[in-house]
């Protein structure tokens, strides 16, 4: 028992750390919020020991004798309870003030700021980077790139159900709402990758609708952005030829665009860089040639209840659009 | 007075109606690829009006009908794909209206399910490419529920947006309707 114990305590510390934790923050917000939580967590600690000792001292003392005794504890009394009421009063103003600064930096302003508008779907995550100039908006879904330092805002809205977005290591939640333009506004102060998840139950596959923000500094992030700016590359071999085909002929092109071919739906993720992104279906598989075959052959299986359907592939049709897919960078 | 052993008897069959409740519709949300093709084998009259469904569907037991999962898969279709810039919210605009009961090819699905699947004269385009034959079979469950000939107790998800028309499963039965339209 004695030697379990440190073992038991450095894996409940494991959970503190790692890419999805509140307690790792990667920014100033999320900084803000941690330190709200260990003074919250303190304070509270130490007001339930206190309460806890008062008690156990009630329970413990011996009852007042005399007359002359009882007067005393009466006085006593009153000089506690008035002494735990002022002591409240204090700390509920307290926490209430720290709160109040530590939250203030979500709603913050900033003129330089970047704007990113993201809409929850069943169960995906459409990015939107938002431009002044028409041609040069990029749409992409599930992985969202920001650049080191630079305030971002995120501007939340929804297509089907309340869905909530969630960045631990960035901010706290804020929920998307169909209808309603939500925003929050964060910053991170060193470079990373942090996964994020859906923190309002939105269905079946709730569990399953994570998102990835990648943090990296300012000039990485604009060859990232002029990257995906550019039209899907080109099939290089006659496999990859063959799958473009079975992309525009297909279902596929139904719901999906890949710009620069005929495909040019809009109801599913865009696919024109789909290669380029860590992971497919919302977290689901890392990307591989091998993971789009899966996911094209019997999505139902991988994700069950999405709303990709199984189209009927031949099995030479499934090889060469998972090629071309992975060519997709 | 009530005896003791009528009391029990009582509380028992409030118990198992209450049990009842507790069922929960199951959602099918992947079919055998073998069941998949079968849904595409409709025997239809030659002049593609009518005829007989998939022995498959029978046997599942109607869902894209009946199941209020498969019927909202078919209402998300219907804005999904565009059904609304013609039929509008089934009252009609360029396309026929919906949400009444005088079909130009009748109430028969299968009819329903050759003009999306196939198209039709006059406008109605094919969705054979753009479409599963399991997607084309929910759409045609959920246009069938928003006319008037049958009604079932299923109902796909209410709207979050503005109503323009009647929830689905409170369409006016066919009684209230004016008689049909005469041909020109």
């Amino acid at each position: 028992m004695r030697r379990a114990l440190p073992v038991l305590i450095a894996l409940l510390l494991a959970g503190c750390g790692g890419w999805q934790s509140a307690n790792d923050p990667g920014g100033p917000v999320a900084r803000d919020l941690q330190g709200l939580f260990w003074l919250f967590t303190i304070t509270c600690g130490l007001v339930w020991i206190a309460v806890m000792g008062v008690l156990a001292a009630a329970l413990l003392r011996r009852p007042p004798g005399t007359k002359e005794e009882r007067e005393r504890a009466d006085r006593r009394s009153v000089q506690v309870v008035g002494g735990a009421v002022a002591g409240t009063v204090l700390i509920v103003a307290g926490l209430t003030l720290a709160s109040y600064f530590a939250t203030r930096s979500i709603a913050s302003d900033n003129p330089h700021e970047l704007v990113i508008r993201l809409r929850g779907y069943q169960w995906w995550w459409e990015v939107t980077y938002a431009d002044e100039r028409p041609d040069r908006v990029i749409r992409t879904a599930n992985e969202i790139h920001i650049p080191v330092g630079r305030p971002v805002r995120f501007e939340l809205g929804s297509v089907d159900v309340i869905h909530s977005f969630w960045v631990p290591n960035l901010s706290g939640k804020q929920d998307m709402i169909p209808g309603r333009n939500n925003s929050i506004v964060l910053t991170a102060d060193r470079p990373g990758s942090w996964r994020g998840q859906c923190a309002e139950f939105c269905g079946l596959q709730h569990a399953h609708m994570a998102l990835h923000v990648v943090a990296e500094p300012e000039e990485d992030f604009e060859r990232w952005r002029s990257a995906q700016l550019a039209e899907a590359s080109a099939p290089a071999t006659e496999e990859e030829e063959a799958g473009k085909r079975v992309l525009e002929g297909k279902a596929c092109a139904a719901c999906h665009t890949v710009r620069g071919t005929e495909a040019a739906g809009t109801l599913g993720p865009d696919l024109t860089h789909v290669a380029g992104r860590r992971y497919l279906a919302a977290g689901m598989l890392p990307t591989t040639r091998g993971a789009f075959a899966a996911w094209i052959a019997d999505p139902q299986s991988v994700k069950p209840g999405n709303n990709m359907p199984m189209v009927p592939l031949s099995a030479d049709e499934l090889q060469s659009v998972s090629a071309y897919l992975a060519r997709l960078r | 007075m009530m005896g003791s052993r009528a009391m029990a008897w009582r509380g028992a069959t409030i118990a198992l109606l209450l049990l009842a409740g507790c069922k929960r519709e199951e959602h099918q949300t992947r079919l055998d690829p073998p069941v998949a093709e079968a849904l595409d084998a409709v025997a239809a009259m030659p002049n593609g009006i009518s005829g007989r469904p998939p022995r498959a569907i029978a046997v599942m037991g109607e869902p894209y009908r009946s199941n209020a999962y498969q019927l909202s898969q078919g209402k998300r279709l219907y804005a999904w794909f565009n059904c609304q810039s013609c039929h509008a919210d089934g009252g009609g605009a360029s396309g026929p209206a919906l949400m009444d009961g005088w079909w130009r090819y009748g109430p028969d699905p299968v009819s329903v399910f050759i003009s999306i699947r196939d198209g039709r004269p006059n406008g109605m385009p094919s969705f054979r490419d753009a479409l599963t034959t399991e997607q084309i079979w929910q759409l045609t469950g959920y246009v069938q529920s928003l006319g008037a000939t049958s009604s079932t107790a299923a109902s796909p998800n209410r709207n979050d947006a503005m109503q323009t028309r009647p929830a689905e499963n409170q369409v006016p039965s066919m009684a209230t309707l004016p008689s049909p339209p005469t041909a020109r």
